[in-house]
């Protein structure tokens, strides 16, 4: 891909890196969330419904900053994981972090429909079969709810890869090291006969959006293939 | 083995309170909707949390409120057969056979699988997914994969309702197979008179929450109290033998010391099965008909008579070993002057015992 210059190739490989590293972190979280929102009922459960579905709401520069307030080096979190070594701010984990908690909404959301979707008569009859709690979820729950987890999780991608506001807010522009897809279109188009590149790195976008859409549509049609029998 | 169950359970209009014993076999739960049968089924299977109670097979008890014992579904060694077979649709027709069999205790594991799939036959269906199943295909690995569970109890909760009639037909022999060569007590819930009839060899009768009977199916379906209570196809329920088949199209019916004519029955001489005889197909007399075009006449004995609301009446007739219910109108049994312990003859119309309800016989799994 030598159309690119090493600038934009830099911004494409580091935003997939983040958008990779954002989603596979998120999913076991968002997996447990969306499961507890739809299905336990616990006291407070109003307040995390709240607090997930916050970064939709609010603006991203909130969002950014709110992260910069608790994981920058001086942040009550931040500071804590300094200790052992784990660095957000201004490096290319926090943008991992920031298009994270952007992305985790629109996660919880699609797999808390898979499972409310699931049909608890199954999951009693695991359990009348000799399977313990944690095997029905194993055996039943989980493989039916996978395709709200692979929508869940290419929808988070998705968003992580174009996520813009919160990220830069949080740990700013630096090529190489915080300069993500979108930064980088941003930053080429504020200096002069910086659009040519800003084009190439939004082609690269659409085609990466274009690519993640269809593998999403095509396994959901293979799970659900196999579930119907043939 | 036995499973015993004693519950008190307040539901939203009923107020259950009952105590019941399922031997090995059979034993039908039959009561109106709305009696809590399921309530019953469920707390055996710890899926519903009776107010009071003790469930216990063969001592291994699995609720006791008083001592706060509650086991788990998953640790209380069940086969569940649920009406809509609930298959996991994620997962093979072999897959899901092997489901229970995988969290069974390995010394209680089923060697193999292929004695019950070959049984069920289940053969051809292996690598499809419930998907790709009928309506009775399904219920069949239903029934598969609660028996490969290896389990101490088997539950049916009305496993054929949602099937129709031809489905029900294909699916009734494999639960004779299963009274008949399981070893641990089955309870199965339904409301239909004709399975009762068929596959009962224990029946306890429901109603609003209480036992109305309980006991061996032949005396609890000729029992006229217990017919008001919708068995509206009550009757008899006779052990026969084929004795015979005669060259006019009749079998000759060897059952409880009496010899009974039917029209054809396509089994060999000498094997055993189950006739019902409904109580609207049976007449009396207190003299032996002579010129009547029934073939089947019956001597006995009146044991019990009922009379209903209405214009009916229901007459219990013990015929040889037989208990036959008859169903007659209440200026017949006045003008008749009925009464327990006169003799009477039963006139039963051959043509009325349907094919359908002719069956196999509970084998050596009926115990006490």
């Amino acid at each position: 891909m030598d159309w690119l210059g090493p600038q934009e190739w830099q911004a494409v490989t580091l935003s997939l890196r983040v958008a990779l590293w954002a989603t596979l972190f998120s999913l076991p979280p968002g997996i447990l969330v969306a499961v507890a929102l739809a299905r336990w009922d616990f006291p407070g459960k109003q307040v995390v419904n709240g607090l997930v579905h916050l970064p939709l709401i609010l603006p991203p520069v909130v969002t950014g900053y709110l992260l910069l307030l608790t994981f920058g080096v001086r942040g009550p979190v931040g500071g804590a994981l300094e200790q052992v070594g784990i660095v957000f701010a201004f490096r290319w984990t926090g943008a991992a972090l920031a298009s994270g908690v952007m992305a985790f909404p629109l996660m919880v959301r699609a797999i808390r429909l898979s499972v409310e979707a699931v049909d608890p008569k199954l999951e009693q009859a695991a359990a009348t079969l000799g399977a313990s709690r944690g095997w029905v979820f194993v055996t039943v729950t989980l493989p039916l709810i996978l395709p709200g987890i692979i929508a869940g999780a290419i929808l988070a991608f998705a968003k992580a890869m174009g996520e813009f506001g919160a990220t830069i807010t949080f740990v700013s522009n630096i090529p190489g090291q915080t300069q993500t897809l979108a930064s980088a279109v941003y930053a080429f188009l504020q200096v002069p006969g910086g659009e040519a590149s800003a084009l190439r790195l939004v082609a690269v976008s659409v085609g990466i959006a274009m690519t993640a859409l269809v593998l999403s549509e095509v396994l959901a049609r293979r799970v659900s293939r196999r579930m119907a029998g043939t | 083995m036995t499973l015993t169950v004693a519950l008190r359970h307040r539901l939203a209009n009923i107020e259950m309170d009952l105590d019941i014993s399922v031997p090995s076999g059979l034993t039908v739960l039959f009561g109106p909707s709305g009696s809590g049968k399921t309530t019953v089924i469920n707390a055996v299977a710890g899926l519903l949390r009776p107010e009071a109670g003790r469930v216990a097979v063969d001592g291994r008890v699995l609720l006791d409120t008083a001592r706060n014992i509650w086991l788990p579904p998953h640790r209380r060694r069940l086969g569940y057969i649920f009406q809509e077979s609930r298959l996991f649709p994620h997962l093979t027709v072999r897959q899901n056979l092997a489901f229970g069999r995988w969290f069974a205790p390995r010394e209680a594991r089923p060697e193999s699988m292929d004695s019950v799939i070959s049984m069920l036959g289940l053969g051809p269906h292996l690598n499809r997914r419930p998907g790709a199943l009928s309506g009775g295909e399904k219920q069949r690995v239903a029934i598969g994969r609660a028996l490969l569970a290896a389990p101490r109890v088997i539950l049916a909760d009305e496993p054929l309702a949602s099937l129709d009639e031809a489905r029900k037909a294909e699916i009734l022999p494999y639960f004779e197979r299963l009274r008949d060569e399981v070893a641990v007590p089955i309870l199965y819930v339904s409301h239909s008179a004709a399975e009762v009839a068929r596959l009962a060899t224990t029946v306890v009768v429901l109603q609003e929450g209480r036992v109305v009977r309980q006991g061996a199916a032949a005396e609890v379906l000729s029992d006229p109290e217990v017919t008001p209570l919708g068995v509206r196809a009550a009757g008899a329920v006779l052990e026969a033998r084929v004795v015979r088949h005669h060259s006019d199209g009749l079998s000759e019916l060897m059952a409880g010391g009496q010899s009974l004519l039917l029209p054809h029955i396509g089994q060999a001489e000498g094997s055993a099965l189950r006739v019902h005889i409904e109580a609207h197909d049976v007449m009396l007399a207190t003299e032996r008909p002579a010129a009547i075009s029934a073939l089947n006449i019956l001597p006995g004995t009146v044991r019990e008579i009922r009379m209903g609301a209405g214009p009916g009446a229901l007459v219990q007739v013990a015929a040889g070993e037989n208990l036959i219910l008859a169903r007659i109108t209440r200026r017949s049994v006045t003008a008749l002057g009925l009464a327990p312990g006169m003799p009477v003859f039963a006139v039963l119309k051959a043509v009325s015992v349907a094919k359908v309800s002719v069956a196999e016989p509970p084998g050596i799994a009926e115990t006490g």
